[in-house]
């Protein structure tokens, strides 16, 4: 048995710089970034840190990023980055950041969302699913792979980021638009019956995901006798 | 710090002097990020109390908070997760009204606001007092949603806005500082986004 980590989630360190070793793409709109940090930090995973740019005239932009790779005590991490639509951030490190780049970093950030080892099951809509590789990565390596179980929601099979990783048999994928050829489960949305299949009582829920997606996952979890105290929730994006 | 490479920012006029630093204007957008699922709290149970370090604990039901004078904020909200928004109108009760009728006792300095999901948040009472805080329940002159905070939320818009407690119960008045959930969790105890508190060690 792998214990509970005791104490919090690592608080962030001062800002730091990070040199670009590794860019991945993981869908038309997503990639992933190797950062190597100057003064490594100890994170959980679901934790996220934060990227600042920094133009001549001194303007300054910053943004927050789920770290997607499993902690490992070295100095590099993962940040996955969706391009979002007028994205000031996600549109440089896109289409501008090569390897070998320097980026100022801090974090490790935000503790409720940081996973303490207990089982669970994540629920990811989408970009969602960032912190939760994380876990799953985490209890993959740690030789536990059933303390986290993943349900991913998303469109197509174009959309799924870390697809070749990601697919095992504590993980199942309802696609809501376009299925693979041969796959099982019709296109729909999230259903109870997607949720049941990964559920048991004790499991604590991370959830993550736009707002309309956690609302609604988490009514599905609410519906299916999770209690309200044992489901963490984390929205990315924006609404009007 | 370092300049970042070929990093020249959206194309912009001179810097928007409203804006603290590090953060973007977010336009028309209202960005949510709450960690609780999105109650729904039903006004005919909702109350709102001031207890602790006061001469007397008040509790207020719906219909008693709103009988109470009205007070308006107009102007900028910061949240620490980067986006600011402008031209924000809330219609509420400042707290100076309800720290009048439950009365500051002389040990008051800090206080722990609360909600009705659990969440807490702590802030020195002297950013609570003298027209810079508010329990509101309409904005921009509808009510406010319940991803929002509604039917109430705590106002202290010169701090980032996770001080604005969503789904406000409460205000504990103390003689010492307790921290409150994302105090725990790392940020800062006091957070003035023109002096970017962020988070726990930054001065």
């Amino acid at each position: 048995m792998t214990a509970v980590v005791r104490g919090r989630a690592p608080h962030p360190g001062p800002w730091q710089t990070a040199r670009v070793t590794g860019i991945r793409r993981e869908t038309p709109t997503a990639k992933s970034f190797t950062l190597t940090l100057s003064e490594p930090r100890a994170f959980w995973p679901g934790q996220h840190m934060i990227v600042r740019l920094t133009a001549p005239d001194g303007y300054r932009a910053q943004r927050s990023y789920s770290i997607a790779s499993a902690p490992s005590g070295a100095a590099e991490l993962d940040l996955t980055v969706e391009l979002l639509p007028d994205g000031e951030v996600s549109r440089f490190l896109h289409d501008a950041v090569e390897v070998g780049d320097v980026l100022d970093v801090r974090g490790p950030i935000g503790g409720h969302f940081a996973w303490d080892l207990r089982p669970a099951l994540g629920v990811a809509g989408g970009s969602g699913i960032v912190p939760l590789m994380s876990m799953l990565r985490h209890a993959r390596a740690l030789g536990e792979p059933d303390l986290f179980r993943l349900v991913v929601s998303v469109r197509g099979p174009e959309d799924l980021y870390y697809a070749a990783e990601v697919r095992g048999p504590e993980t199942s994928i309802a696609f809501t638009r376009a299925v693979p050829d041969g796959y099982a489960r019709p296109p729909g949305r999230l259903t109870a019956e997607d949720l049941a299949a990964a559920l048991d009582p004790d499991r604590e829920l991370y959830v993550c995901g736009s707002t309309a997606f956690c609302d609604a996952a988490t009514r599905l979890a609410e519906t299916a006798g999770v209690p309200t105290g044992r489901i963490r929730v984390e929205r990315f994006g924006v609404t009007g | 710090m370092a300049l970042t490479r070929g990093f020249s920012g959206r194309s912009r006029g001179p810097q928007d002097t409203r804006l603290p630093p590090g953060q973007y204007d977010a336009g028309a957008a209202w960005p949510v990020l709450h960690v609780e699922s999105t109650p729904s709290i039903d006004t005919a149970r909702w109350t709102f109390e001031v207890d602790g370090l006061v001469d007397t604990p008040v509790r207020w039901s719906w219909e008693e908070i709103r009988a109470l004078p009205g007070s308006r904020y107009e102007g900028a909200i910061h949240c620490v997760t980067t986006w600011s928004k402008f031209g924000m109108r809330f219609d509420g009760v400042s707290v100076d009204t309800l720290l009048d009728i439950a009365g500051v006792g002389a040990d008051a300095a800090f206080a722990l606001a609360r909600s009705h999901t659990g969440y807490t948040t702590n802030l020195p009472l002297d950013d609570l007092t003298g027209g810079k805080a508010w329990v509101v329940w309409d904005v921009d002159g509808e009510p406010l949603q319940d991803i929002h905070g509604g039917p109430a939320r705590l106002l202290v818009p010169h701090l980032y806005f996770w001080k604005s407690a969503k789904w406000v119960s409460g205000l504990t008045l103390l003689a010492e500082d307790r921290q409150g959930f994302w105090e725990r969790n790392g940020y800062h105890d006091h957070g003035d986004p023109w002096r970017e508190q962020r988070y726990q060690g930054d001065r």
